[in-house]
């Protein structure tokens, strides 16, 4: 058992250690780039800009873990945001409408866990396919092709504030708030043992008396009120609401936790590399804004990476050492 | 004994399957005439032609899927590798307006089963889950369709007529495309029913230990389906270009959920091994039915989208309904047996 468990514990090691050479390096070469680079402010805005993305990649970890996928997570946004708008319009304060869009999110959510942890041989693909239609389709019904904005000017605050007087942007705060709230519930607690221990072994988990369908509901209702949350800063970051806000964002996110060690296909890696790889993909996107690259052709980009990062330890089979039990185990 | 009662659990099989597309076929037919009722234009000859004609590309598209499907896998790159080879195809003819229409559909074809290769490499070398996969090259293609044309469209007026006409003209009373779809289906429910790599799917999708053990080529044939769907893109992508006499960067987008929701509701199931060509005929025509019934009995096309995420879902929980009831049935016939032979 702490033989295997070390070798994981280097495994992970590596992987993140390697995160942080590339984040370096590409801090080197976006320094090379633009000299406003190498700045504090510079630095904090940069990260902020994209962090939305960052509450969605912390529960889209669990769901990875458990090895299901949840690609409906940008349709949710966009629903969740369009829903929080009209209610805003219709005369709702904000902060009771910011309310509606998390808990639209979780109903979405615990819509999706419903299907796939109650009904068996139903597979989270499918299910997540056809909501990520669902939910953008329900957004469209709702507010055709316009956009609704107007919101009270605290509300911008949410994306482009900062703490008091420092430089610190309060949506950073409220990431690493939440990532260690995430990392806790993974690292730390039985709840997080479980998830992992559905991810290794399905069976074996449902055998030992590990609440599968439980489990599963609540990571996929979690992953739908991170989708909400995503939505409220989003919105904020807009200024308005569109139904086809987020569009792509599914593959990112999921891009981001791969990249961060979370093997699709479940039981490996953790809420430190998936917000490692986050730092990383924000610098790569700045890197390549500096370069006037646009964003179809980083999506180009991203997708490779994606492709790359699952394929490459695949095809380098060497990997595979067989792991020794050792006799004083027993 | 032992044949016999397979034989027998074999042909209720059959006969569940056999009344699921005879349900399909009732429903089709009631929808029509309801549709009818609300809208008598729906049933014109002209009106139903056009139907057709926007399922003839959906069909073949759908066939592709099944493909993939069948061995447990998903292919949601079809959309963008259909506008990528549109917008290739778009930009030959315009420069080689002289290029025979033919050349250009198999043209499509090559260039898309290129495309097919390249997802299926990754998928049966790389050993990347399809959904991951597909994901990230739906995304891929999709970016190369906007780098190769520069965000511009290619429009009506830069093609040359050859080629729109190939959409427009008729063969037999009906329009080309209806009869390419028709040689696509006959070609296909021949590969499938009466090849041996047509059942070495089937045979991966509905166990993959047991297809490897026997001796199939499993890797081979993953990599397959794959490029098959995308020789079915390439070939939907050219005649989408004629039919719409336009190639755009966002051609199709979203379509993917329309190809899924036809293969599902034609009783494709998503866990592989089982779908037949027949049925994902009738689901590609149901689709069709719906879609354009939508704008003719007045429904927004805002509802398009959420429509059909909820068939999707609905066509699933049915299929495992189905699927479920049919396994029970042979159970407790098992039961049966068992008892008597005490």
């Amino acid at each position: 058992m702490s033989n295997k468990e070390k070798l994981n514990f280097s495994t992970l090691f590596r992987w993140e250690g390697l995160l942080v050479i590339l984040i370096i390096g590409t801090s080197i070469v976006n320094g090379r780039l633009s000299t406003h680079f190498w700045s504090y402010a510079g630095i904090m805005d940069a990260l902020a800009v994209f962090l939305e993305k960052g509450f969605m990649v912390l529960s889209m970890v669990f769901v990875l873990i458990i090895g299901d996928i949840d690609i409906s997570v940008a349709s949710i946004t966009a629903l969740s945001s369009v829903v929080m708008a009209l209610f805003f319009k219709t005369g709702l304060p904000m902060e009771l409408a910011i309310f509606v869009a998390l808990a639209v999110g979780a109903g979405c959510g615990f819509f999706n866990g419903m299907l796939i942890s109650r009904i068996p041989n139903l597979s989270a693909i499918i299910v997540t396919l056809a909501g990520s239609s669902l939910y953008r389709g329900i957004a469209y019904i709702l507010l055709g092709d316009q956009a609704v904005g107007g919101f009270p000017s605290w509300y911008s605050y949410l994306a482009w504030g900062y703490i008091g007087k420092t430089n610190i942007p309060f949506i950073m705060v409220a990431f690493l708030l939440g990532a260690i709230l995430y990392g806790f519930i993974l690292h730390r607690s039985t709840f997080g043992r479980k998830v992992y221990s559905i991810g290794n072994n399905l069976t074996a988990a449902r055998f030992s008396g590990v609440p599968v369908a439980k489990i599963k509901q609540i990571i996929f209702t979690l992953n739908g009120l991170m989708a909400g949350v995503a939505a409220v800063f989003l919105t904020s970051k807009l200024g308005s609401s569109r139904p086809n806000i987020a569009t792509g964002y599914e593959l990112e996110v999921i891009a981001i936790a791969v990249l961060g060690g979370v093997s699709p296909s479940g039981g490996r890696g953790g809420i430190v590399g998936a917000c490692l790889a986050l730092i990383l993909m924000r610098l790569l996107r700045y890197g390549m804004g500096l370069k006037n690259i646009p964003g179809q052709v980083m999506m180009v980009i991203i997708g490779i990476v994606l492709v790359c990062v699952v394929m490459i330890p695949n095809l380098l089979t060497f990997r595979k050492k067989p792991i020794k039990l050792s006799k004083t185990q027993e | 004994m032992n044949t016999n009662e397979k034989s027998k659990s074999l042909r209720m099989l059959i006969k569940i399957r056999g009344f699921r597309e005879f349900g399909i076929i009732i429903f089709i037919i009631v929808i029509s005439i309801l549709i009818g009722i609300r809208n008598p234009r729906f049933l014109t000859w002209g009106n139903i032609h056009d139907m057709l004609l926007d399922t003839a590309i959906l069909s073949i598209l759908a066939v592709g899927m099944t493909l993939v499907l069948v061995t447990g896998g998903i292919d949601l790159s079809s959309e963008s590798g259909l506008a990528l080879t549109g917008m290739i195809a778009g930009m030959m003819i315009k420069d080689n307006p002289h290029l025979s229409p033919i050349l250009m559909l198999l043209f499509g074809i090559v260039l898309g089963s290129i495309l097919g290769a390249i997802t299926g490499l990754i998928v049966s070398k790389g050993k990347v889950f399809p959904i991951i996969a597909t994901l990230s090259m739906m995304y891929v293609y999709r970016g190369i369709t906007f780098i190769i044309s520069g965000g511009k469209w290619i429009n009506a007026y830069e093609m040359p007529d050859s080629f729109k006409t190939m959409a427009t003209g008729r063969l037999l009373g009906f329009s080309n495309l209806i009869a390419i779809a028709i040689v696509v289906y006959l070609v296909f429910y021949f590969f499938v029913n009466h090849t041996r790599t047509g059942r070495e799917i089937y045979a991966v999708g509905s166990n993959f230990e047991a297809a490897r053990i026997i001796g199939i080529n499993t890797g081979f044939i993953i990599w397959l389906v794959y490029t098959l769907s995308g020789a079915l893109y390439g070939l939907a992508g050219v005649m989408w270009v004629a039919r719409y006499a336009s190639a755009q960067n966002d051609t199709a987008s979203g379509f993917v959920m329309t190809i899924v929701a036809a293969c599902v509701l034609g009783g494709v199931s998503i866990s592989g091994g089982v779908g037949t060509i027949s049925g994902v005929l009738l689901g590609s025509i149901m689709i069709g039915i719906i879609n354009n019934a939508l704008p003719m009995i007045r429904v927004s096309p805002f509802w398009k989208m959420a429509l059909q995420g909820l068939i999707i879902l609905v066509a699933v929980l049915v299929n495992i309904l189905i699927s479920r009831n049919a396994e029970k049935a042979q159970l407790k016939q098992r039961e049966a047996r068992a008892m008597y032979h005490e």
